[in-house]
Protein backbone atom coordinates (compact mmCIF):
# COMPACT_ATOMS: atom_id res chain seq x y z
CA UNK A 1 0.00 0.00 0.00
CA UNK A 2 1.61 3.42 -1.07
CA UNK A 3 1.67 5.82 1.77
CA UNK A 4 0.34 9.14 -0.64
CA UNK A 5 -2.45 10.81 1.42
CA UNK A 6 -5.79 11.65 -0.77
CA UNK A 7 -7.11 14.84 0.18
CA UNK A 8 -9.47 13.69 2.65
CA UNK A 9 -7.49 12.21 4.46
CA UNK A 10 -5.91 15.72 5.18
CA UNK A 11 -8.80 17.47 6.38
CA UNK A 12 -9.60 16.81 10.48
CA UNK A 13 -10.07 13.49 11.22
CA UNK A 14 -12.09 13.51 13.99
CA UNK A 15 -15.71 15.76 13.87
CA UNK A 16 -16.92 15.19 10.61
CA UNK A 17 -18.49 18.43 10.00
CA UNK A 18 -15.25 19.07 8.49
CA UNK A 19 -16.30 16.52 5.54
CA UNK A 20 -18.77 19.15 3.56
CA UNK A 21 -21.29 19.26 5.94
CA UNK A 22 -23.61 22.36 4.59
CA UNK A 23 -23.38 24.39 8.16
CA UNK A 24 -21.06 28.01 7.77
CA UNK A 25 -20.15 30.01 10.76
CA UNK A 26 -21.17 29.03 14.37
CA UNK A 27 -23.74 27.28 13.30
CA UNK A 28 -20.93 24.62 12.81
CA UNK A 29 -19.99 23.95 16.45
CA UNK A 30 -23.33 22.89 17.44
CA UNK A 31 -24.36 20.83 14.08
CA UNK A 32 -20.84 18.84 15.04
CA UNK A 33 -22.24 17.53 18.57
CA UNK A 34 -25.61 17.17 16.91
CA UNK A 35 -24.66 15.21 13.72
CA UNK A 36 -26.20 12.08 14.22
CA UNK A 37 -26.14 8.24 12.41
CA UNK A 38 -29.48 9.23 10.99
CA UNK A 39 -27.67 12.54 9.53
CA UNK A 40 -24.94 9.95 8.03
CA UNK A 41 -27.52 7.53 6.92
CA UNK A 42 -29.48 10.23 4.77
CA UNK A 43 -26.51 11.32 3.15
CA UNK A 44 -24.87 7.49 2.52
CA UNK A 45 -28.36 6.65 1.09
CA UNK A 46 -28.27 9.68 -1.15
CA UNK A 47 -24.55 9.55 -2.42
CA UNK A 48 -22.75 7.06 -1.65
CA UNK A 49 -19.42 8.33 -2.78
CA UNK A 50 -19.72 11.75 -1.28
CA UNK A 51 -20.51 10.89 2.14
CA UNK A 52 -18.09 7.91 2.43
CA UNK A 53 -15.22 9.45 3.89
CA UNK A 54 -17.78 11.13 6.66
CA UNK A 55 -18.40 7.56 7.60
CA UNK A 56 -14.80 6.48 7.52
CA UNK A 57 -13.87 9.50 9.92
CA UNK A 58 -16.64 9.12 11.84
CA UNK A 59 -16.28 5.62 12.89
CA UNK A 60 -12.66 4.49 11.87
CA UNK A 61 -11.91 5.34 16.01
CA UNK A 62 -14.50 2.88 16.96
CA UNK A 63 -13.50 0.50 14.59
CA UNK A 64 -9.88 0.98 14.95
CA UNK A 65 -10.19 0.36 19.02
CA UNK A 66 -12.14 -2.97 19.09
CA UNK A 67 -9.51 -4.36 16.31
CA UNK A 68 -7.05 -3.19 18.43
CA UNK A 69 -8.15 -4.89 21.50
CA UNK A 70 -9.58 -7.56 20.05
CA UNK A 71 -6.33 -8.64 18.29
CA UNK A 72 -3.65 -7.14 20.29
CA UNK A 73 -2.01 -5.80 17.65
CA UNK A 74 -1.93 -2.37 15.82
CA UNK A 75 -0.96 -3.78 12.56
CA UNK A 76 -3.49 -6.54 12.43
CA UNK A 77 -5.79 -3.99 13.79
CA UNK A 78 -5.29 -1.50 10.44
CA UNK A 79 -5.56 -4.60 8.06
CA UNK A 80 -8.92 -5.29 10.02
CA UNK A 81 -10.12 -1.34 10.01
CA UNK A 82 -9.48 -1.36 6.19
CA UNK A 83 -10.89 -4.40 5.20
CA UNK A 84 -14.33 -3.76 7.42
CA UNK A 85 -14.49 -0.30 5.58
CA UNK A 86 -14.06 -1.89 2.48
CA UNK A 87 -16.76 -4.65 2.71
CA UNK A 88 -18.68 -2.00 3.87
CA UNK A 89 -18.49 0.69 0.91
CA UNK A 90 -18.84 -2.56 -1.14
CA UNK A 91 -22.17 -3.94 0.42
CA UNK A 92 -23.94 -0.24 0.63
CA UNK A 93 -23.48 0.27 -2.60
CA UNK A 94 -25.37 -2.81 -3.63
CA UNK A 95 -28.23 -2.01 -0.76
CA UNK A 96 -31.21 0.17 -2.11
CA UNK A 97 -31.11 3.88 -0.15
CA UNK A 98 -33.88 2.26 2.12
CA UNK A 99 -31.96 -0.54 3.40
CA UNK A 100 -29.07 2.05 3.92
CA UNK A 101 -31.55 4.43 5.80
CA UNK A 102 -32.45 1.35 8.36
CA UNK A 103 -28.95 0.56 9.15
CA UNK A 104 -27.91 1.02 12.37
CA UNK A 105 -24.41 2.33 11.17
CA UNK A 106 -21.59 1.72 13.94
CA UNK A 107 -23.35 -1.79 15.34
CA UNK A 108 -23.09 -3.48 11.72
CA UNK A 109 -19.71 -1.49 10.89
CA UNK A 110 -18.66 -3.53 14.03
CA UNK A 111 -20.42 -6.89 13.25
CA UNK A 112 -18.29 -6.36 9.79
CA UNK A 113 -15.19 -6.03 11.93
CA UNK A 114 -15.44 -8.61 14.04
CA UNK A 115 -16.48 -11.18 10.90
CA UNK A 116 -13.07 -9.89 9.73
CA UNK A 117 -11.19 -10.54 12.54
CA UNK A 118 -12.35 -13.67 13.26
CA UNK A 119 -11.21 -14.47 9.56
CA UNK A 120 -8.33 -13.48 10.05
CA UNK A 121 -7.68 -15.48 13.61
CA UNK A 122 -8.86 -18.67 11.25
CA UNK A 123 -5.95 -17.79 8.83
CA UNK A 124 -3.53 -16.68 11.94
CA UNK A 125 -4.22 -20.51 13.15
CA UNK A 126 -3.57 -21.89 9.55
CA UNK A 127 -0.19 -19.72 9.65
CA UNK A 128 2.46 -21.25 11.42
CA UNK A 129 4.55 -18.25 11.58
CA UNK A 130 2.41 -16.41 13.70
CA UNK A 131 2.21 -18.45 16.87
CA UNK A 132 -1.09 -16.83 18.59
CA UNK A 133 -0.26 -16.20 22.03
CA UNK A 134 -3.21 -17.14 25.11
CA UNK A 135 -6.73 -17.89 23.37
CA UNK A 136 -5.88 -17.43 19.98
CA UNK A 137 -4.57 -13.85 20.32
CA UNK A 138 -2.89 -12.79 17.52
CA UNK A 139 0.11 -11.27 18.13
CA UNK A 140 1.43 -8.90 21.23
CA UNK A 141 3.43 -5.34 19.38
CA UNK A 142 6.12 -6.66 17.23
CA UNK A 143 8.69 -6.41 19.71
CA UNK A 144 7.40 -3.50 21.96
CA UNK A 145 5.75 -3.37 25.25
CA UNK A 146 1.92 -3.66 25.08
CA UNK A 147 -0.08 -0.21 26.18
CA UNK A 148 -0.50 -1.19 29.54
CA UNK A 149 -1.67 -3.59 32.29
CA UNK A 150 -5.40 -3.19 30.88
CA UNK A 151 -4.61 -4.01 27.50
CA UNK A 152 -3.00 -6.83 28.67
CA UNK A 153 -5.09 -8.15 30.83
CA UNK A 154 -8.06 -7.75 28.61
CA UNK A 155 -6.26 -9.42 25.64
CA UNK A 156 -6.03 -12.62 27.69
CA UNK A 157 -9.28 -13.22 28.34
CA UNK A 158 -10.99 -15.76 26.68
CA UNK A 159 -12.46 -14.27 22.82
CA UNK A 160 -16.05 -14.91 23.61
CA UNK A 161 -15.70 -12.50 26.67
CA UNK A 162 -13.18 -10.25 25.25
CA UNK A 163 -15.17 -9.65 22.10
CA UNK A 164 -18.35 -8.45 24.31
CA UNK A 165 -16.12 -6.61 27.19
CA UNK A 166 -14.41 -4.20 24.83
CA UNK A 167 -18.03 -3.38 23.05
CA UNK A 168 -19.73 -2.43 25.91
CA UNK A 169 -16.76 -1.41 28.37
CA UNK A 170 -14.46 -0.15 25.52
CA UNK A 171 -16.96 1.20 23.28
CA UNK A 172 -20.14 1.84 25.08
CA UNK A 173 -22.42 -0.12 23.09
CA UNK A 174 -25.75 -0.77 24.68
CA UNK A 175 -26.34 -4.61 25.13
CA UNK A 176 -29.24 -4.51 22.70
CA UNK A 177 -26.66 -3.68 20.01
CA UNK A 178 -24.05 -6.25 21.22
CA UNK A 179 -26.56 -9.04 21.03
CA UNK A 180 -27.29 -7.62 17.29
CA UNK A 181 -23.27 -8.08 16.59
CA UNK A 182 -22.51 -11.07 17.78
CA UNK A 183 -26.17 -12.57 16.97
CA UNK A 184 -26.76 -14.09 20.51
CA UNK A 185 -29.44 -13.15 23.05
CA UNK A 186 -29.09 -10.38 24.93
CA UNK A 187 -28.91 -12.32 28.69
CA UNK A 188 -26.02 -14.49 27.25
CA UNK A 189 -24.00 -11.22 25.95
CA UNK A 190 -24.78 -9.54 29.18
CA UNK A 191 -23.68 -12.88 31.31
CA UNK A 192 -20.27 -12.87 29.13
CA UNK A 193 -19.32 -9.60 29.95
CA UNK A 194 -20.18 -9.95 33.18
CA UNK A 195 -17.43 -13.43 33.36
CA UNK A 196 -15.38 -10.90 31.30
CA UNK A 197 -15.41 -8.07 34.49
CA UNK A 198 -14.50 -10.91 37.09
CA UNK A 199 -12.03 -12.65 35.29
CA UNK A 200 -10.30 -9.36 34.72
CA UNK A 201 -10.79 -8.18 38.24
CA UNK A 202 -8.94 -11.68 39.14
CA UNK A 203 -6.30 -10.97 36.99
CA UNK A 204 -5.82 -7.66 38.29
CA UNK A 205 -5.45 -8.90 41.70
CA UNK A 206 -3.05 -11.38 40.72
CA UNK A 207 -0.57 -9.00 38.80
CA UNK A 208 -1.19 -6.43 41.05
CA UNK A 209 -2.57 -6.66 44.46
CA UNK A 210 -2.66 -3.19 45.30
CA UNK A 211 -4.99 -2.46 41.94
CA UNK A 212 -8.40 -4.26 42.23
CA UNK A 213 -10.50 -2.11 40.61
CA UNK A 214 -11.90 -2.76 37.46
CA UNK A 215 -13.93 0.63 36.35
CA UNK A 216 -16.60 0.12 34.05
CA UNK B 1 -4.53 5.20 40.54
CA UNK B 2 -5.36 2.15 42.06
CA UNK B 3 -7.77 0.74 39.35
CA UNK B 4 -7.76 0.75 35.68
CA UNK B 5 -10.43 2.77 33.11
CA UNK B 6 -11.06 -0.06 30.37
CA UNK B 7 -12.36 3.73 28.50
CA UNK B 8 -8.94 4.97 28.50
CA UNK B 9 -8.54 1.82 26.08
CA UNK B 10 -10.06 3.90 23.30
CA UNK B 11 -7.88 4.43 20.59
CA UNK B 12 -7.49 6.74 17.76
CA UNK B 13 -7.07 5.49 14.14
CA UNK B 14 -3.43 5.67 12.87
CA UNK B 15 -3.51 8.97 10.83
CA UNK B 16 -3.08 7.32 7.17
CA UNK B 17 -5.81 4.59 7.49
CA UNK B 18 -8.50 6.79 6.38
CA UNK B 19 -6.79 7.76 3.50
CA UNK B 20 -5.63 3.97 2.29
CA UNK B 21 -9.30 3.41 2.66
CA UNK B 22 -10.45 6.13 0.37
CA UNK B 23 -7.74 5.13 -1.57
CA UNK B 24 -8.80 1.88 -2.22
CA UNK B 25 -12.84 3.20 -2.75
CA UNK B 26 -11.98 4.84 -5.62
CA UNK B 27 -9.90 2.47 -7.15
CA UNK B 28 -12.70 0.50 -6.74
CA UNK B 29 -13.63 -2.79 -9.26
CA UNK B 30 -16.88 -2.95 -10.87
CA UNK B 31 -18.63 -6.03 -11.00
CA UNK B 32 -22.28 -7.86 -12.42
CA UNK B 33 -23.32 -11.48 -11.86
CA UNK B 34 -23.70 -12.74 -15.46
CA UNK B 35 -24.77 -16.46 -16.69
CA UNK B 36 -21.90 -19.04 -17.16
CA UNK B 37 -22.09 -21.98 -18.46
CA UNK B 38 -23.12 -24.04 -15.23
CA UNK B 39 -24.86 -21.62 -13.41
CA UNK B 40 -24.37 -18.05 -11.77
CA UNK B 41 -21.09 -16.12 -11.94
CA UNK B 42 -20.26 -12.73 -10.24
CA UNK B 43 -17.52 -10.98 -12.51
CA UNK B 44 -15.31 -8.05 -11.12
CA UNK B 45 -13.28 -5.65 -13.89
CA UNK B 46 -11.48 -2.57 -13.93
CA UNK B 47 -9.42 -0.66 -16.77
CA UNK B 48 -7.00 -3.63 -16.77
CA UNK B 49 -9.67 -6.02 -17.46
CA UNK B 50 -10.89 -8.78 -15.80
CA UNK B 51 -9.80 -9.21 -12.44
CA UNK B 52 -12.11 -11.90 -10.62
CA UNK B 53 -14.58 -14.50 -11.29
CA UNK B 54 -16.30 -16.80 -8.77
CA UNK B 55 -19.58 -18.50 -8.78
CA UNK B 56 -21.93 -16.30 -7.24
CA UNK B 57 -24.11 -19.32 -5.57
CA UNK B 58 -23.30 -17.89 -1.90
CA UNK B 59 -24.58 -14.44 -2.31
CA UNK B 60 -22.84 -11.18 -3.03
CA UNK B 61 -21.68 -10.82 0.27
CA UNK B 62 -19.69 -13.86 0.23
CA UNK B 63 -18.05 -12.20 -2.96
CA UNK B 64 -16.73 -9.15 -1.67
CA UNK B 65 -15.64 -10.84 1.44
CA UNK B 66 -13.30 -12.78 -0.80
CA UNK B 67 -12.93 -9.95 -2.94
CA UNK B 68 -11.78 -7.34 -0.45
CA UNK B 69 -9.52 -9.73 1.43
CA UNK B 70 -7.67 -11.28 -2.02
CA UNK B 71 -7.35 -8.10 -3.46
CA UNK B 72 -7.57 -4.96 -0.37
CA UNK B 73 -9.94 -3.00 -3.19
CA UNK B 74 -13.58 -2.57 -2.46
CA UNK B 75 -15.98 -3.30 -5.38
CA UNK B 76 -19.35 -1.30 -6.66
CA UNK B 77 -21.94 -3.01 -8.52
CA UNK B 78 -22.14 -1.87 -12.75
CA UNK B 79 -24.89 -1.63 -14.83
CA UNK B 80 -23.42 -3.93 -17.63
CA UNK B 81 -20.54 -6.44 -18.12
CA UNK B 82 -17.40 -5.69 -20.14
CA UNK B 83 -17.39 -6.24 -23.58
CA UNK B 84 -16.91 -9.44 -25.17
CA UNK B 85 -17.34 -10.91 -21.68
CA UNK B 86 -20.55 -12.59 -22.84
CA UNK B 87 -19.51 -13.58 -25.97
CA UNK B 88 -16.68 -15.34 -23.90
CA UNK B 89 -18.80 -17.50 -21.76
CA UNK B 90 -20.55 -18.31 -24.44
CA UNK B 91 -17.97 -19.43 -27.18
CA UNK B 92 -15.67 -20.74 -24.03
CA UNK B 93 -13.26 -18.81 -25.91
CA UNK B 94 -11.96 -15.82 -23.64
CA UNK B 95 -8.51 -15.00 -25.68
CA UNK B 96 -9.61 -11.62 -27.08
CA UNK B 97 -10.41 -10.40 -23.60
CA UNK B 98 -8.35 -8.62 -21.12
CA UNK B 99 -7.42 -9.63 -17.60
CA UNK B 100 -5.91 -7.61 -14.75
CA UNK B 101 -3.57 -10.42 -13.91
CA UNK B 102 -1.34 -7.65 -11.35
CA UNK B 103 -0.36 -9.31 -8.06
CA UNK B 104 0.42 -12.81 -9.70
CA UNK B 105 3.82 -13.79 -10.72
CA UNK B 106 5.55 -14.11 -14.15
CA UNK B 107 5.43 -18.18 -14.15
CA UNK B 108 1.87 -17.67 -13.01
CA UNK B 109 0.36 -15.37 -15.81
CA UNK B 110 2.33 -17.77 -18.00
CA UNK B 111 0.40 -21.07 -17.17
CA UNK B 112 -3.43 -19.00 -17.00
CA UNK B 113 -2.14 -17.35 -20.46
CA UNK B 114 -1.06 -21.28 -21.82
CA UNK B 115 -4.61 -22.63 -20.24
CA UNK B 116 -6.23 -19.58 -22.61
CA UNK B 117 -5.34 -21.91 -25.29
CA UNK B 118 -6.77 -25.03 -24.63
CA UNK B 119 -9.90 -25.27 -26.55
CA UNK B 120 -13.87 -26.06 -25.41
CA UNK B 121 -14.41 -29.62 -25.55
CA UNK B 122 -10.55 -30.76 -24.76
CA UNK B 123 -8.29 -31.34 -21.72
CA UNK B 124 -4.50 -31.04 -21.23
CA UNK B 125 -2.58 -32.19 -18.37
CA UNK B 126 -0.29 -30.26 -15.67
CA UNK B 127 2.32 -31.74 -17.31
CA UNK B 128 1.26 -30.42 -20.55
CA UNK B 129 1.14 -27.27 -19.84
CA UNK B 130 4.59 -27.34 -17.38
CA UNK B 131 6.26 -28.51 -20.66
CA UNK B 132 4.64 -26.05 -22.79
CA UNK B 133 5.51 -22.81 -20.81
CA UNK B 134 9.34 -24.26 -20.45
CA UNK B 135 9.24 -25.25 -17.22
CA UNK B 136 8.88 -29.17 -17.45
CA UNK B 137 9.59 -29.71 -14.00
CA UNK B 138 7.53 -27.44 -12.30
CA UNK B 139 4.32 -29.95 -12.82
CA UNK B 140 2.79 -29.16 -8.81
CA UNK B 141 3.48 -25.49 -9.07
CA UNK B 142 1.24 -25.47 -12.18
CA UNK B 143 -1.27 -27.12 -9.93
CA UNK B 144 -0.96 -24.38 -7.50
CA UNK B 145 -0.62 -21.38 -10.09
CA UNK B 146 -3.86 -23.15 -11.74
CA UNK B 147 -5.54 -23.61 -8.10
CA UNK B 148 -5.01 -19.57 -7.72
CA UNK B 149 -6.49 -18.37 -10.81
CA UNK B 150 -8.69 -15.50 -9.68
CA UNK B 151 -10.83 -15.38 -13.39
CA UNK B 152 -11.84 -19.55 -13.64
CA UNK B 153 -14.21 -20.08 -16.22
CA UNK B 154 -13.41 -17.09 -18.41
CA UNK B 155 -9.52 -18.63 -17.84
CA UNK B 156 -10.73 -22.45 -18.65
CA UNK B 157 -8.44 -23.76 -15.70
CA UNK B 158 -10.84 -26.55 -15.56
CA UNK B 159 -9.64 -27.94 -18.50
CA UNK B 160 -6.16 -29.25 -17.07
CA UNK B 161 -6.75 -32.57 -15.34
CA UNK B 162 -4.23 -34.85 -14.12
CA UNK B 163 -2.22 -36.46 -16.12
CA UNK B 164 -3.56 -40.03 -14.57
CA UNK B 165 -6.76 -39.11 -16.01
CA UNK B 166 -7.87 -37.92 -12.66
CA UNK B 167 -10.33 -34.63 -13.06
CA UNK B 168 -8.17 -33.28 -10.19
CA UNK B 169 -8.95 -30.07 -7.84
CA UNK B 170 -10.67 -26.86 -8.85
CA UNK B 171 -10.50 -23.31 -8.16
CA UNK B 172 -14.36 -23.43 -7.81
CA UNK B 173 -14.91 -27.40 -6.12
CA UNK B 174 -14.03 -30.10 -7.89
CA UNK B 175 -17.72 -31.12 -8.48
CA UNK B 176 -18.23 -27.56 -10.76
CA UNK B 177 -15.10 -28.30 -12.65
CA UNK B 178 -16.54 -31.82 -13.77
CA UNK B 179 -19.91 -30.22 -14.74
CA UNK B 180 -17.88 -27.39 -16.79
CA UNK B 181 -16.34 -29.94 -18.66
CA UNK B 182 -19.82 -32.34 -19.03
CA UNK B 183 -21.31 -29.13 -20.20
CA UNK B 184 -18.14 -28.63 -23.09
CA UNK B 185 -18.90 -31.92 -24.16
CA UNK B 186 -15.92 -33.76 -22.71
CA UNK B 187 -16.65 -37.47 -21.77
CA UNK B 188 -15.46 -37.11 -18.59
CA UNK B 189 -16.06 -41.07 -17.71
CA UNK B 190 -14.36 -42.01 -20.62
CA UNK B 191 -11.15 -40.03 -19.94
CA UNK B 192 -10.81 -41.61 -16.62
CA UNK B 193 -11.37 -45.26 -18.20
CA UNK B 194 -9.41 -44.82 -20.51
CA UNK B 195 -6.32 -43.24 -18.31
CA UNK B 196 -7.25 -46.00 -15.63
CA UNK B 197 -6.14 -48.25 -18.48
CA UNK B 198 -2.92 -46.35 -19.13
CA UNK B 199 -3.83 -44.53 -22.15
CA UNK B 200 -2.02 -41.62 -22.42
CA UNK B 201 -2.07 -40.99 -26.02
CA UNK B 202 -4.66 -41.79 -29.16
CA UNK B 203 -3.47 -42.32 -32.49
CA UNK B 204 -4.66 -43.12 -35.95
CA UNK B 205 -2.95 -45.61 -38.41
CA UNK B 206 -3.87 -43.82 -41.88
CA UNK B 207 -2.01 -40.60 -40.66
CA UNK B 208 0.41 -42.10 -38.32
CA UNK B 209 -0.03 -39.37 -36.21
CA UNK B 210 -0.84 -39.31 -31.98
CA UNK B 211 -2.76 -37.15 -30.15
CA UNK B 212 -3.76 -36.50 -26.73
CA UNK B 213 -7.63 -38.32 -26.67
CA UNK B 214 -9.51 -35.05 -25.86
CA UNK B 215 -7.48 -33.45 -29.43
CA UNK B 216 -10.60 -32.87 -32.05
CA UNK B 217 -8.18 -34.26 -34.48
CA UNK B 218 -8.47 -37.39 -32.50
CA UNK B 219 -11.69 -37.76 -32.30
CA UNK B 220 -12.55 -38.06 -35.94
CA UNK B 221 -10.31 -40.62 -36.20
CA UNK B 222 -12.87 -44.12 -36.56
CA UNK B 223 -12.39 -47.18 -33.95
CA UNK B 224 -11.13 -48.97 -37.06
CA UNK B 225 -8.48 -46.94 -37.05
CA UNK B 226 -7.74 -46.06 -33.70
CA UNK B 227 -4.52 -46.98 -31.78
CA UNK B 228 -3.59 -46.35 -28.56
CA UNK B 229 -0.67 -45.68 -26.53
CA UNK B 230 0.80 -45.70 -23.08
CA UNK B 231 3.63 -43.13 -23.65
CA UNK B 232 5.57 -40.90 -26.14
CA UNK B 233 8.13 -43.71 -26.39
CA UNK B 234 5.28 -46.20 -27.57
CA UNK B 235 4.47 -43.58 -29.96
CA UNK B 236 7.01 -42.52 -31.55
CA UNK B 237 8.67 -46.43 -31.21
CA UNK B 238 5.79 -47.41 -34.11
CA UNK B 239 6.79 -44.48 -35.99
CA UNK B 240 4.02 -41.95 -35.04
CA UNK B 241 4.58 -37.99 -34.60
CA UNK B 242 2.68 -35.73 -32.59
CA UNK B 243 -0.13 -34.35 -33.71
CA UNK B 244 0.58 -30.40 -33.73
CA UNK B 245 -2.75 -29.18 -32.84
CA UNK B 246 -2.99 -30.86 -29.52
CA UNK B 247 1.25 -30.75 -29.48
CA UNK B 248 1.09 -34.60 -27.20
CA UNK B 249 4.41 -34.32 -26.77
CA UNK B 250 7.65 -32.08 -27.84
CA UNK B 251 7.83 -32.48 -31.71
CA UNK B 252 11.52 -34.13 -32.72
CA UNK B 253 13.18 -33.67 -35.64
CA UNK B 254 12.86 -37.22 -37.91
Amino acid sequence: MASSKPAAARTGRRGFAHHGSDATGRDAAVLETDVSEETLQERLAEDLDGAFAALVSTLQDDVYTAALRWSGNRAAAEDIAQEAFLRAYSALGRYGAERVRELHLRAWLLTIALNVFRNELRSAARRPATEPLADGVLVVEDGRAPDDLASTIVLALPEEQRVPVVLRHVLGLSYDEIAEILARPEGTVKAQAARGIRRLRESLAEVEPERTEVRR
Amino acid sequence: MNDIELKELRAEAPTPLAGRVLRAVREADDYVEISGPRGSLYVAFNDEGISCVDAAGRGPEAFEEYFVGRFGRALRPADAPPRGLAEALATGDGRKLRYDLRGLTEFEVAVLRKALEIPKGEVRSYGWIAREIGRPKAVRAVGSALGHNPVPVVIPCHRVVRSDGMIGNYALGAPMKRELLDTEGVDVAGIERLAASGVRFVGSDTTRIFCVPTCHDARRVTERHRVTFRSERDAAAEGFRPCKHCRPAEARPA
